[in-house]
């Protein structure tokens, strides 16, 4: 792939994160960042490929460490998150 | 590769579709009553993207994938269950960490197993270097700010002596081994850069004052982002771009909130070492007068006013009294009072924290208004209910030049009809400076423990 090609795509994606994310307002910063937290765990994509790649010693442990750090991150982020905006109610007008 | 299920281009579309649902996910949380939804978009972006994985590259060794699913997914979801609300600064600096570590480690993969090829050419070694860098430092000074904040290291600055010559030493070599594996990729130098890395990412952190970790929380958020990121730059992957770059982004405007709220500047922040631990300093020497309330005059004059704006500070959660605030309140209504939380950004110890645990005691979320949305209401509101809060409401930062917050935007109680102010004592807060608000004619202290104060308050208010 060619390199403009990618630092093209981070740029545009960087004002696309800036656009959207100055719009979350205050109240809900701790779950973006507990939430974009767990989408930065995509790097579970690099790891799983890393992980069945290689056969040796060294292969290994690298990649079972790098799977299990990102499935942390993923998993527990998502997961928190989700726990964090089920309590956000509003207010009850019965 | 292999020519599995789905090719190449097949799974490019599906990893692009991964990458839109985040973002998708992410417009979501742009209100409440949406956000839920869109995280659960998000997870499901995740799940498609580790499928597609799957699939499409070839494994030769699966259970060592099995096990660390198994192994991630069981910890991730410990942690994310049984994490105390409070703690979710921790739990959230903890997780960066995590993803800023997997990051270099597939960088370190890459390089062992492609150095030397001519498929690493000078691009893969220079985003190799980096990505090795940045993921290495996210993930040590994240598990400083989580020691910091889970009070296993005290919260103080710490130095070590000649310490200014040290980290320019160390960032120097770090250079010089970025070039060193540019010219000649190597995995010995590639094991010393991660090494000094991880070194770099510990004094740094370790020299900032606990009362700045929800700056260096967002900070090394937006660190975990450019991680991934540049991982994919070496895995050549746009997936991981994209996604990175959305994280990159909202860690950094976290960051810039966080620093004006505190009315610092980034440099100021991780290289000044200001912040204290955040705990009180000792009591101020001079004795002037305080208007001091009991627990009836609290009641009374919150009993009788029109309209309430509380304004909570650490303080409440360290004490645990946001269930006991939840009933004052409702009392209040129930009178036909008008209440709503004006809450600053960093009231909590991370941006947002505070709305979390008022949230989680069942506060709705239409009563919480950020500080550009309720400054100006002050001056027509009866009482400002001031609960664990001090340098957020402390008036020198509007009218005292000379004072180290001056500038520092905070929620007006002053100009309130009466403001109220439950503490402990008259101790200064974390920046150690008095606040005039304690001895003005309209201020009224009341001095107790949060949860006990406000028990004590609810009852009193039982009987008017």
């Amino acid at each position: 792939m060619d390199l403009l090609i990618s630092i093209t795509v981070f740029v545009l994606a960087a004002y696309v994160g800036f656009e959207v994310i100055t719009k979350v307002p205050p109240t809900l910063h701790t779950p973006l960042m507990s939430g974009s937290n767990a989408i930065s765990g995509i790097t579970i994509i690099g790891a799983l490929v890393v992980a069945g790649r290689y056969g040796g010693v060294a292969g290994v442990i690298l990649g079972f460490l790098a799977v299990s750090f990102a499935m942390i991150n993923v998993v527990g982020g998502f997961w928190v998150t989700d726990r964090m905006l089920q309590m956000f109610k509003r207010e009850d007008r019965s | 590769m292999n020519e599995g299920l789905i090719g190449p281009v097949l799974a490019g579309y599906l990893y692009l579709l991964a990458a839109v649902l985040f973002i998708v996910g992410l417009k979501r949380l742009q209100s409440p009553a949406t956000a839920r939804r869109g995280n659960q978009i998000g997870g499901a972006g995740m799940l498609l993207a580790i499928v597609v994985t799957l699939i499409h590259y070839e494994i030769l060794n699966p259970w060592v994938i099995v096990a660390g699913i198994v192994v991630g997914s069981g910890v991730g979801l410990w942690l994310a269950r049984t994490v105390e609300m409070t703690a979710m600064p921790q739990l959230v600096a903890a997780f960066n960490g995590f993803g800023g570590g997997a990051s270099a480690l597939v960088a370190a993969a890459e390089l062992i197993e492609k150095h030397g090829s001519a498929e690493f050419n000078l691009q893969a070694a220079i985003t190799v270097a980096l990505t090795v860098i940045v993921g290495a430092i996210t993930l040590s000074g994240s598990f400083v700010a989580y020691a910091k904040l889970q009070g296993l290291i005290p919260g103080r600055p710490f130095g070590y002596p000649g310490q200014k010559v040290g980290d320019s030493v160390l960032g120097l070599l770090i250079v010089a081994l970025i070039v060193w594996l540019v010219i000649s990729p190597n995995v010995l130098v590639m094991w010393v850069l991660l090494a000094l890395s991880l070194l770099l990412g510990i004094v740094r952190v370790i020299q900032i004052g606990g009362a700045d970790m929800p700056v260096v929380i967002s900070l090394l958020n937006a660190f975990s982002g450019v991680a991934a990121a540049l991982a994919g730059f070496v895995i050549q992957e746009n997936a991981l771009i994209i996604s990175g770059a959305l994280v990159g982004a909202s860690g950094l405007i976290l960051t810039n909130i966080m620093v004006k709220a505190m009315n610092r500047t980034l440099g100021h922040v991780l290289f000044a070492a200001f912040g204290g631990d955040g705990g009180g300093g000792p009591v101020g020497g001079e004795a002037k007068p305080v208007r001091s309330a009991n627990s009836e005059d609290v009641a009374i004059a919150l009993g009788y006013a029109d309209s309430v704006i509380i304004v909570p500070g650490y303080g409440l959660a360290v004490a645990q009294a946001q269930h006991n605030l939840k009933e004052l309140a409702d009392m209040l209504e129930e009178r036909g009072v008008e209440v709503r939380y004006g809450i600053h950004p960093v009231a909590g110890r991370m941006p947002g924290h505070m709305n979390v645990l008022l949230a989680e005691a069942d506060v709705p979320y239409d009563k919480l208004f950020a500080l550009d949305e309720i400054e100006d209401d002050f001056p027509h509101t009866d009482v400002a209910l001031v609960v664990g809060a001090n340098d957020v409401v402390n008036p020198s930062a509007r009218e005292d030049p000379s004072s180290a917050i001056y500038g520092m935007p905070i929620m007006n109680v002053d100009l309130a009809k009466h403001a109220i102010v439950i503490k402990r004592s008259l101790s200064p807060g974390f920046a150690g400076i008095d606040n005039p608000l304690f001895y003005m004619d309209n201020t009224l202290m009341f001095f107790a423990d949060a949860k006990r104060g406000i028990s004590d308050i609810v009852n009193s208010m039982k009987e008017l």
